[in-house]
């Protein structure tokens, strides 16, 4: 294991004082039940979970889980509520959407703070990417629903009807955002699972929703884990399912809906390269390695995991990589100065160690800074591995942490090879300051959003999905609408 | 004194070259009259893993060739159908149409292929699409072929059918694998022939002859086709092929009991079915 030589010029220099967001100004219950039919509700069975802070492993509520019958009066009451909802006119949906954008704009900092208290992600991202972009959401598709014939040249798009979407705990409010604007601006009625370990900002989202007057039923919310989430999978009165998650869960979802007349849209994961070129601007380019990596713990689907360096500035990357990442503060979410905030669960943490440990076994060369975790909660330094090839499965595989794995390259064919050369397709990012380099880069990666010379940017308006085991599907912009209509 | 006519031997068309079966398993072809009309390949599952090698290997250049060289091959493709009509028209009142029924398909399916051909150069644009992100940065989307696409024609209007499925996926730069009709195949290895004398590359277009039951598992599992296209109302198979396909996230496209003439088949959305949407980033402040 290799340590540390650029610890001396950085640690004393560096010693931030702390800097904590206030909580006394956010509304928590001590437990929530589920939203259906535009009431919050007691699960049937009455059961109750608890979500837990991962920064200090306190429980911060309990959670009703829902179980079939409670998943079947949401879908009953999304059913009632379709056809008044599809008929409503777009100005009026529009209308509610646009509601719905302003009111979270207006608690922003509210869902900021418990964004990360569940969560773990570092306040300065919730609070400047995952609420914002999620208002914008909202406010982007609020505005197509009484525009939607210009979006489909000669034809006429209807609703679906019920959806069930299913979201994951890595963006848990925008994720939410992403499922639902542009359900609703289509007219569907919806069925929204969000994640067991992340359950809370979708909740306030549901007393949002309640307080704009959407009518009953259009919006149903439902926690529980992945059974709850079979049960909406497996629900027959139910017209879609859109999922974000894992490959492994998105093929037992595309498995299981299989001979029926259920459409999907899954959005799965990724292995995401990045590739460095020799006329890069070399430290734009660690910036840039260090936001694709380590930006939300690397719990990003579109992460990018796999760094690919031109080998005539492999040693210069590498050196100013490890002394950028001797400057990053692990710590405290709510910390306005924290860099890496909380691994978002024990599971998440174990899976990550244990991907660590192979990585070690099969020969990697780590590289971790020398930085001090918090004793409580969970916590993994920002992880480097060098000395690795295509062949190791911390290459192949979703870590969905914060560990890098890099790789050299020499020629530009070598490293599109070895880029493509996965069953994933979601990201890609390419670093060089030759424009005809980045086109010829961008045209061949097998990826559904490419970054270059930049990396992790998301908006409302720009399209999001993956290339083959990444699923498919888009979110976001005018082709963000199409998984939510059919045509007569 | 009446000539002895000459019989044509239907193959495989694999890769631009038209090879037997490697299983040497052929099924016979019959009129109405019960008289044999052509002994088929009955292509095995060694046949069709060949024939993804062949895709896959003329996909890349397929999709680089520029988008108005793909409208002129496809253009082409008619120009040649056009020609020897005579014998399509002939071969389809073999597998039991009318003399003006196989007339009408044939015309269509010529006008079908000059339609895909003009929409080479200009789905592009109406698909991608520049967006307006709110940050410093130029934002584009555009379409790409999602790669290579088995598909399994339906036993209707065998050769209507067959270019309203082959057609916009190669306009979209994909590379195909077609199971021909089981009972109607003399048009697909009769349009192979058209095919590659109209400077489609091999490879692009590959048809195979056989039983349905015995190679959609193959088609619809294999690892490296990224999508499947089936024709038809079978239910067990329509749910069958959507179970092997998910072990690979290929997308799936199902037409049921469907009449090619009708106006929705002749459309850019088909060509959109067999497309990925690509979103680049850059930014633009310095």
């Amino acid at each position: 294991m290799k340590k540390n030589e650029n610890k001396d010029m950085f640690k004393a220099a560096w010693n931030y004082a702390a800097a904590p967001e206030s909580t006394d100004h956010i509304n928590l219950q001590k437990q929530y039940d589920l939203y259906i039919d535009g009431k919050f509700i007691k699960p049937v069975k009455g059961k109750y979970f608890d979500t837990i802070n991962p920064s200090n492993d306190k429980k911060i509520a309990s959670v009703a889980e829902a179980t079939a019958e409670d998943v079947d009066l949401a879908v009953k009451a999304a059913r009632k509520a379709f056809k008044g909802w599809a008929n409503l006119s777009g100005k009026d949906r529009g209308k509610y959407i646009f509601r719905i954008a302003r009111l979270i704009q207006e608690r922003a900092r509210e869902f900021a703070v418990i964004e990360s208290l569940d969560g773990g992600k570092p306040i300065r991202e919730s609070r400047d990417i995952d609420i914002p972009l999620a208002a914008n959401h909202f406010f982007y598709y609020a505005g197509w629903a009484d525009k939607l014939e210009y979006a489909f040249p000669n034809r006429k798009p209807k609703p679906l009807g019920v959806v069930g979407q299913i979201i994951p705990w890595n963006f848990p409010l925008l994720m939410a955002a992403w499922k639902l604007a542009p359900a609703l601006a289509t007219g569907n009625t919806i069925v929204l699972k969000p994640a067991e370990s992340t359950p809370l900002t979708a909740l306030k989202l549901a007393e949002i929703i309640n307080d704009c007057g959407l009518p009953k039923g259009v919006v149903n919310i439902v926690t529980g884990a992945g059974e709850t989430g079979a049960n909406i999978v497996n629900h027959p009165d139910i017209n879609k399912i859109a999922f974000t998650g894992s490959t492994g869960v998105g093929k037992y979802i595309a498995k299981a809906i299989a001979g029926t007349d259920k459409k999907v849209t899954l959005e799965l994961g990724g292995k995401g390269a990045n590739i460095i070129f020799e006329d890069a601007a070399i430290d734009q380019a660690v910036e840039g390695i260090v936001n694709a990596i380590f930006f939300n713990q690397g719990h990003v689907c579109c992460a990018g995991s796999r760094l690919f360096v031109q080998e005539s500035v492999a040693g210069l990357v590498i050196q100013k990589l490890k002394a950028r990442m001797e400057t990053l503060i692990v710590g405290d979410p709510l910390d306005k100065n924290t860099d890496i905030g909380a691994i978002n669960s024990k599971k998440q943490l174990q899976t990550i160690q244990n991907y660590i440990k192979i990585g070690l076994s099969e020969g990697g060369e780590i590289y971790q800074p020398e930085c001090s975790l918090p004793k409580e909660g969970n916590w993994c330094a920002p992880t480097l591995f060098l000395n690795v090839s295509q062949s190791h499965k911390i290459v192949q595989e979703e870590i969905f942490g914060p560990v890098l794995t890099v790789q050299t390259f020499r020629t530009i064919n070598e490293v599109i090879e070895k880029a493509n050369n996965t069953p994933y397709g979601l990201s890609a990012g390419v670093w060089t300051q030759n424009g005809a380099k980045i086109f010829h880069l961008t045209q061949r990666l097998e990826a559904g959003v490419i970054w270059a010379n930049t990396f992790n940017k998301f908006d409302a308006t720009s399209p999001f999905g993956g290339y083959k085991e990444s699923g498919f599907g888009r979110e976001g912009g005018l082709q963000g609408l199409k998984p939510y209509v059919k045509f007569e | 004194m009446s000539r002895l006519d000459i019989n044509k031997t239907y193959k495989l068309y694999i890769g631009g070259k038209f090879p037997r079966t490697e299983s040497g398993r052929y099924y016979a072809v019959k009129n109405s009259k019960d008289n044999l009309v052509a002994n088929i390949c009955l292509a095995s599952r060694k046949d069709f893993r060949n024939t993804v090698v062949a895709a896959r290997k003329a996909q890349t250049a397929w999709a680089n060739t520029t988008a108005l060289n793909k409208g002129q091959v496809l253009y082409r493709i008619a120009e040649m159908l056009e020609g020897r009509k005579e014998q399509f028209i002939a071969e389809l009142i073999a597998q039991g149409e009318s003399a003006k029924a196989a007339q009408k398909e044939v015309n269509r399916s010529i006008d079908r292929l000059v339609y895909y051909a003009g929409w080479s150069d200009k789905y592009q644009q109406l698909f991608s699409t520049v967006n307006p992100v709110s940050s410093q940065h130029f934002n584009f989307s555009n379409v790409e072929p999602v790669g290579v696409v088995s598909i399994i024609a339906g036993e209707n209007q065998s050769l209507l059918g067959l270019i309203s499925l082959i057609a916009p996926a190669i306009v979209g730069g994909n590379t195909v694998i077609v199971l021909a009709s089981e009972s109607k195949p003399l048009t697909a290895i009769s349009l192979a022939e058209v095919l590659n004398s109209s400077d489609v590359p091999g490879g692009v277009v590959n048809i195979l002859t056989g039983k349905k039951d015995e190679l959609f598992s193959h088609m619809a599992s294999h690892m490296d086709v990224n999508s499947i296209i089936y024709c038809g109302d079978d239910e067990k198979m329509t749910k069958s092929i959507s179970e092997f396909a998910s072990n690979n996230i290929k997308r799936t496209v199902f037409f049921k009991k469907n009449d090619w003439y009708n106006e929705q088949n002749e459309s850019p959305y088909i060509i959109e079915k067999t497309l990925e949407l690509k979103t680049t980033w850059h930014p633009t402040g310095i």
